[in-house]
């Protein structure tokens, strides 16, 4: 059995800033860390495989640099490490990343099963994941939240809905999308980290893939960002200061006659 | 079924209608009438009855897209698909929207990608330009900036909308519409998923379906001091929501998460209890119409959305709220 798990590098979050003027966000600086949802992907992977054995692959498109958290996945004991990176890239939407991600799991060949994080925390959008279904006409299951067993041709699954948790039995090979429920990470251990540091991370080009260049980077997102600006969060607060038993009693008296006066006692 | 070139993905369970494809119509009225044309509203099931379809039609539908087969009742991302896509063939539909569900957010990227067309995802606004195109504004970076995206070149333009994160539309009675039938064996419904059964939630509380709403924060500092703030959401017939902060300390379930990384929440009234009010969760309550707040730092980002904020010590200011509250009109 094989099975990608596709993981994407993002930004700190917390330590994202904004520049005012402008209201873009300043990349400089900022810490690049695994998509914190992903590691409940590569956590997925990596007990399937100690459970019934086989090959584990992460997959990251992204800037060189990218390598980085690709070499964390190996030090939670991920088996191998694929970065595919190319300047023909920038840009792309979760159409064109899920065409060139797709595109490389066809090079990759024999895979049976694609993990997926729930979303991305920069782009946000938790796209890329059916996306990838789509363009390899696999099927997705998307919200999973624990895997319950594994032979050679089907998965058995919960997925989360909002109604509960639907059972599912899916045909390998599929995309699974997972959610923080369906596994604890583990952290890097020391062994893991050092072999991560020796191993070689394969490299795939734009070249080496089959693809039409219309349907890459920029050029090939049918979304644009047309306006980016910072979203304004203001009312007019009134404050009440309550210091003391005086006007504590005063503030929630206001409190009450707010409540009251939006018929909501 | 010509000039609806507005779609919406309504949904139902067990038959029933849910309330999110009511709010996607509520959005569909007013764009529709800047764009100038019909909507239509599309809905997969099983035996679905002419009164439930109608209320898509009193709540704004000008045709109701009813695509059934016993294989339809329950969402199957392959035979939905397959449909949806036969269905945007046949009729070319400009623009389609659909809810944030665990269905729409399978489903819309499905098509889109093989539909190639955009999709924006988790929009909270929706607009019509000159040229009748959509405009989609949505959150991204943690909530930290809104990006305003355009679906250029490629038809249909695809957006998903939050649940809860606008009205639903008032129902019109005896508005006219059409119901459209479309058996779904007229596509090929195999699959490679089987949904053996499904498992109702016990979750307690309808969060999101709530008219009023208390948020707890980590200003509560510990899970027993919970119960003080249950008192309170009884006495106002409250729901309880809680912070990230809270709910990773295992104080409360997850469940009970608002914000970016949990649920929106649209409610009439918001309480906001020892919340400092990040970004990440403002993003899942701050359309509600009414927002207090209280706590103890007269600089927290929580009064920057709220109405009106009690700056003080929570454990001093809601023993005496509870007690207002249980003596009414009578203090
Ligand atoms: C402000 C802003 C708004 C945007 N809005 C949209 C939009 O509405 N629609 C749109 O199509 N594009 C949008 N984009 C572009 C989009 O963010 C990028 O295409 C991004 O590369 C992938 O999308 P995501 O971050 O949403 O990932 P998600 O779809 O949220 O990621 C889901 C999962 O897919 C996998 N994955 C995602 N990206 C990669 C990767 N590069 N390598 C390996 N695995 C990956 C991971 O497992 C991840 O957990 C937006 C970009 C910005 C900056
Ligand atoms: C990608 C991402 C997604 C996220 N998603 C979410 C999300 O969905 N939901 C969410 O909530 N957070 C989310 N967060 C986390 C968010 O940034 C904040 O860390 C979190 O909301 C803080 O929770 P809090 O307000 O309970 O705690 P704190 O920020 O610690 O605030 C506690 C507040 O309580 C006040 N206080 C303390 N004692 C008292 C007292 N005795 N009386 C009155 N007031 C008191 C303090 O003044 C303070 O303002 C996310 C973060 C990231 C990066």
């Amino acid at each position: 059995m094989r099975i990608v798990v596709l993981i994407k590098q993002v930004p700190e979050t917390k330590s994202v800033k904004m520049d005012e003027e402008t209201g873009t966000v300043i990349r400089e600086g900022v810490e690049s860390i695994v998509n914190p949802l992903d590691l409940y992907a590569i956590e997925a992977a990596i007990s399937l495989k100690d459970q019934y054995g086989g090959e584990t692959v992460a997959v990251s498109m992204g800037p060189p640099k990218a390598d980085i958290c690709i070499k964390e996945a190996l030090s939670m004991g991920i088996d191998k490490g694929v970065l595919v990176s190319d300047r023909a890239f920038a840009g792309s939407d979760t159409w064109a990343t899920s065409y060139i991600l797709g595109e490389t799991i066809k090079l990759l060949g024999d895979v049976d099963m694609i993990i997926c994080g729930e979303r991305a925390t920069d782009g946000d959008t938790g796209q890329v994941g059916p996306e990838v279904a789509a363009h390899l006409s696999l099927p997705v299951a998307s919200y999973i939240n624990a895997i319950e067993s594994f032979n050679n041709n089907s998965v058995s699954l919960s997925r989360q809905v909002e109604q509960g948790d639907e059972m599912l039995d899916v045909a390998l090979p599929c995309l699974l999308t997972v959610v923080k429920e369906v596994a604890t990470p583990r952290l890097p251990t020391l062994d893991g980290k050092i072999r991560a540091k020796a191993a070689d991370i394969q490299l795939i080009t734009a070249d080496m893939l089959k693809l039409n260049p219309d349907y890459i980077g920029l050029k090939g997102s049918p979304t644009r960002v047309a306006k980016i600006f910072r979203p304004k969060v203001t009312r007019e607060c009134e404050l009440l200061f309550a210091k003391d038993d005086a006007t504590i009693h005063a503030g929630v008296d206001k409190l009450y006659a707010f409540l009251d006066s939006k018929e909501a006692l | 079924m010509n000039n609806a070139k507005l779609w919406i993905l309504a949904e139902q369970f067990e038959g029933e209608i849910l309330k999110v494809s009511y709010e996607l119509l509520g959005r569909a009225k007013d764009l529709s009438k800047k764009k100038n044309c019909q909507v239509a509203a599309v809905i997969f099931g099983a035996n679905l009855g002419d009164a439930e379809l109608q209320k898509l039609i009193d709540r704004g539908a000008d045709f109701v897209l009813a695509i059934e087969a016993p294989e339809l009742k329950h969402f199957d991302n392959e035979a939905y698909s397959r449909c949806m896509l036969g269905m945007i063939d046949k009729y070319e539909p400009e623009i389609i929207i659909a809810a944030a569900t665990s269905t729409g957010r399978t489903l819309m990227p499905y098509v889109a990608m093989t539909a190639h067309t955009g999709l924006t995802a988790d929009c909270t606004v929706l607009d019509i330009d000159e040229e009748g195109k959509l405009l989609q504004t949505r959150p991204a970076i943690g909530g930290n900036i809104m990006a305003t995206i355009r679906t250029q070149g490629f038809m249909p333009q695809m957006a998903t909308v939050r649940p809860h994160s606008s009205k639903p539309a008032a129902p019109v009675e005896g508005r006219v519409g059409e119901i459209v039938r479309v058996d779904g064996n007229d596509f090929d419904l195999s699959s490679n998923i089987k949904r053996k059964e499904l498992v109702l939630s016990s979750e307690e509380l309808q969060l999101q379906e709530a008219d009023k709403v208390v948020i707890v924060g980590r200003g509560i500092k510990r899970a027993e001091n919970i119960k003080l703030i249950r008192e309170l959401c009884d006495l106002l017939g409250a729901a309880l929501g809680a912070t990230r902060d809270v709910v990773d300390r295992g104080w409360l379930s997850y469940p009970h998460q608002v914000g970016l990384s949990g649920k929106t929440i649209n409610p009439k009234l918001c309480v906001s209890i020892g919340v400092s009010g990040a970004i990440q969760q403002l993003a899942g309550m701050q359309t509600a119409e009414n927002i207090i707040a209280i706590n103890k730092d007269p600089e927290a980002q929580i009064f920057k959305v709220a109405d009106i904020g009690m700056v003080g010590d929570l454990f001093e200011i809601v023993p005496v709220l509870i007690a207002k509250l249980k003596n009414g009109e009578s203090l």
